[in-house]
């Protein structure tokens, strides 16, 4: 086996880190609902991809740019995200079962996906699609260099909303001890549909992404859902910066596996990873 | 005779043809079983086979059925898994007692309705089976004529058309799923280039489902390949030119084994993309009056359904010919008996939209009818052999 070149290897490690940009994009509402929630929202999934379809829609239908199409869909999934959590604390659901409730809502959103859009692949054309940027030897498609700055610019003001804000710091005192921070004034019940909406918007925002780089089919929204919850276990519950970091680690690991080895051998990165971290740090569930 | 007497008799008579007529109005209708990948991965083309067999029941019921009853399809969702579909077929076996059953669509889910089948004794059509090694049930007949040894035939024929078009590749890159009915017609691929002395500058292989082929597109474009054999399905093929053209590359000649039709055919990247088939939508298949009727329902129904792609393919072709044999087979013996039928397939060649089929062979496949095509500005053109390519087309090479 000859050693791939320099190029290469760096090619592919921006190639990672642009996929691993999106695993983190769409781990962070993840992390952050079932951190701060306690609501193993697999539901998150289905939204990403209903994002996703809107945003192929919009384009397709009145050739909106899906960028623009953020201001439509991000306040449709913060009221939907809304709505969901009201039901969840509604119905008492505890947070084991949120796992069952949210797995149904997935295939219900599968359903509804395919009867309106079919279970055909769809694509959509962003008149920037093809535009990429050159550094040197190396090369920057513009779709995801766009996936990879709204990753940092959500985990970076998620990041400061809840280290440097009252609101922010009210959120992890709920979460920590919802009681207590009862007594000291905090509305929880407001601040967790605020979280739940802020967490569904997050995946719209992430479908919107997904769009612009991959070809939508309905069956596809299960194929991201081992290695995002890598993601997410990796980067820690409730934590805003993790769940990109331990992504673009991920996704950097697997495409230098695919550069150096067998591609056929990178699924097992991000689960091998999982696991070595586990053994190191057993607490970190 | 009286008068009376002869007016008894023809009153007897025609009340006779009267309840002779109503009973074969009111006979059961045949009822035919089958599951599709309805729900799940492979849905999207399922869609396809759906479609087929519901444009092929109506045309038959138009026609007046099987002996002279109705033909009813039903048609479960086996939710693109092996295993579900395993259980709906003994479901339709068993509880819904069909009298005829129709394949699935794909290699592992036909693979257990064979098991189903061979458990009862029923014939099983079926349309999209890609592994013929596998097929040792003596009453299961192939629809997709794609030869006892795809492994070797299909890289042979595709060598053929790249030196017909003067192209005969030094070098080849082959890259390729892991997924079952693939692999093993890329690793027959390596075989035959190196039979032909065509030099692998690279091999990579990669897991059903990959999502990142910015890597692969990368050492494809270090290896400088002449050729690049794509062991594809569904959208690999796409994704792996979407990661190429991100990075400035775009390989002379490029063949995809099984690629999702549709959104090859409208990807601009992939124009010059050659792939196998066994039906395009143009003559000299359409001469034929059965395959040009079928062509343009398919295209009104595809079209009214949303389908991405309208046009008659490998799919939409090979699930027509798997009814058209279902139905020589019972015109051609009288009867709905699972054993006749089989036996009559394997003495008798089938007129099809392929062509004529015949199932004297290994795992009862016969000729191998696999063509080349191409992408040619946003059609698929079968462009070898001469005497099935396109009218006026020829391989595009750069």
């Amino acid at each position: 086996m000859s050693w791939p070149s320099a190029n290469l290897l760096a090619q592919s490690a921006l190639s990672g880190l642009f996929v691993g940009a999106l695993y983190g994009l769409i781990g962070l509402g993840l992390g952050l609902s079932w951190g701060l929630l306690r609501t193993i929202n697999l539901a998150h999934f289905a939204f990403v991809f209903a994002g996703a379809y809107l945003a192929y829609q919009l384009n397709a239908s009145t050739g909106m740019d899906p960028l623009v199409a953020l201001a439509a869909i991000v306040p449709l999934f913060f009221a939907a995200g809304v709505g969901l959590h009201a039901l969840i604390t509604r119905f008492n659901v505890s947070a084991l079962n949120t796992l069952l409730v949210t797995f149904g809502l997935t295939a219900i959103i599968e359903a509804v996906i395919q009867a309106i859009w079919s279970a055909d692949f769809r694509r959509l054309e962003w008149a920037h699609g093809h535009v990429k940027f050159k550094l040197g030897e190396l090369f920057v498609p513009l779709p995801e260099l766009v996936t990879l700055l709204m990753a940092l610019a959500a985990t970076f003001a998620l990041w400061g909303v809840l280290r440097g804000t009252d609101l922010g710091k009210a959120m992890r005192a709920a979460a920590q001890d919802a009681p207590i921070a009862a007594a000291f004034g905090v509305n929880q019940k407001l601040l967790a549909l605020l979280l739940a909406g802020t967490c569904a918007a997050l995946a719209g925002v992430a479908g919107v992404c997904l769009s612009l780089s991959f070809t939508l089919a309905p069956a596809q929204i299960y194929a991201w859902v081992g290695v995002v919850f890598a993601a997410v276990m990796m980067g820690g519950l409730g934590s805003p910066v993790g769940p990109l970091v331990a992504g673009i680690v991920i996704g950097v690991s697997e495409a230098l596996t695919m550069a150096i080895t067998a591609p056929s051998w990178a699924p097992i990165v991000s689960f091998t990873l999982l696991i070595v971290l586990l053994l190191a740090r057993p607490g970190r569930l | 005779m009286s008068l009376k007497f002869l007016w008894l008799r023809a009153a007897a008579v025609a009340t006779l043809f009267a309840a002779g007529s109503l009973a074969q109005a009111q006979q059961a209708p045949v009822r035919i079983g089958s599951t599709l990948a309805l729900t799940g991965p492979l849905s999207a083309t399922a869609q396809i086979h759906k479609l087929v067999g519901e444009i092929y029941v109506e045309q038959l019921n138009k026609r007046g059925g099987l002996l002279g009853r109705q033909v009813e399809w039903i048609v479960k969702d086996d939710q693109s898994k092996p295993d579900v579909a395993r259980t709906l077929y003994e479901q339709l076996v068993t509880a819904d007692k069909v009298d005829l059953l129709m394949g699935p669509y794909a290699t592992g889910a036909i693979l257990s309705a064979m098991g189903v089948a061979q458990r009862y004794d029923k014939i099983l059509i079926h349309h999209t089976f890609g592994i013929p090694s596998l097929a040792k049930y003596e009453r299961q007949f192939p629809a997709w004529s794609l030869g006892a040894d795809p492994g070797t035939t299909v890289p042979t024929t595709v060598l053929g058309a790249l030196g017909a078009a003067g192209k005969t590749p030094k070098t080849v890159a082959i890259v390729t799923s892991k997924f079952p009915s693939i692999h093993f017609m890329s690793l027959g691929a390596r075989e035959v280039f190196k039979k032909r002395g065509v030099q692998e500058v690279l091999f990579l292989e990669w897991e059903f489902g990959n999502r990142d082929f910015g890597p692969i597109a990368a050492r494809v474009k270090d290896a400088k390949p002449d050729f690049v054999w794509v062991g594809a399905i569904g959208l690999d093929g796409n994704l792996l030119l979407d990661a190429m053209k991100k990075i400035d590359y775009s390989p002379p000649l490029h063949f995809h084994l099984y690629p999702a039709p549709g959104p090859m055919v409208k990807a601009p990247e992939a124009n010059g993309a050659l792939s196998v088939s066994i039906f395009e939508d143009h003559a000299p298949y359409t001469n034929n009056p059965v395959a040009l009727e079928f062509t343009k329902l398919f295209h009104d129904r595809a079209t009214k359904a949303n389908l991405p792609e309208t046009n008659v393919e490998v799919q939409a072709a090979a699930s027509y010919t798997a009814w058209q044999l279902l139905e020589a087979a019972v015109n051609g013996t009288k009867s709905l008996d699972d054993k006749k039928m089989a036996d009559w397939l394997k003495a008798n060649k089938v007129d099809t939209i392929q062509g004529k089929l015949r199932f004297d062979g290994p795992s009862n496949y016969g000729d191998d009818l696999m063509r080349v095509k191409q992408v040619q500005n946003g059609k698929w053109l079968i462009v070898y052999p001469p005497e099935v390519a396109a009218p006026g087309a020829k391989l595009i090479a750069k």
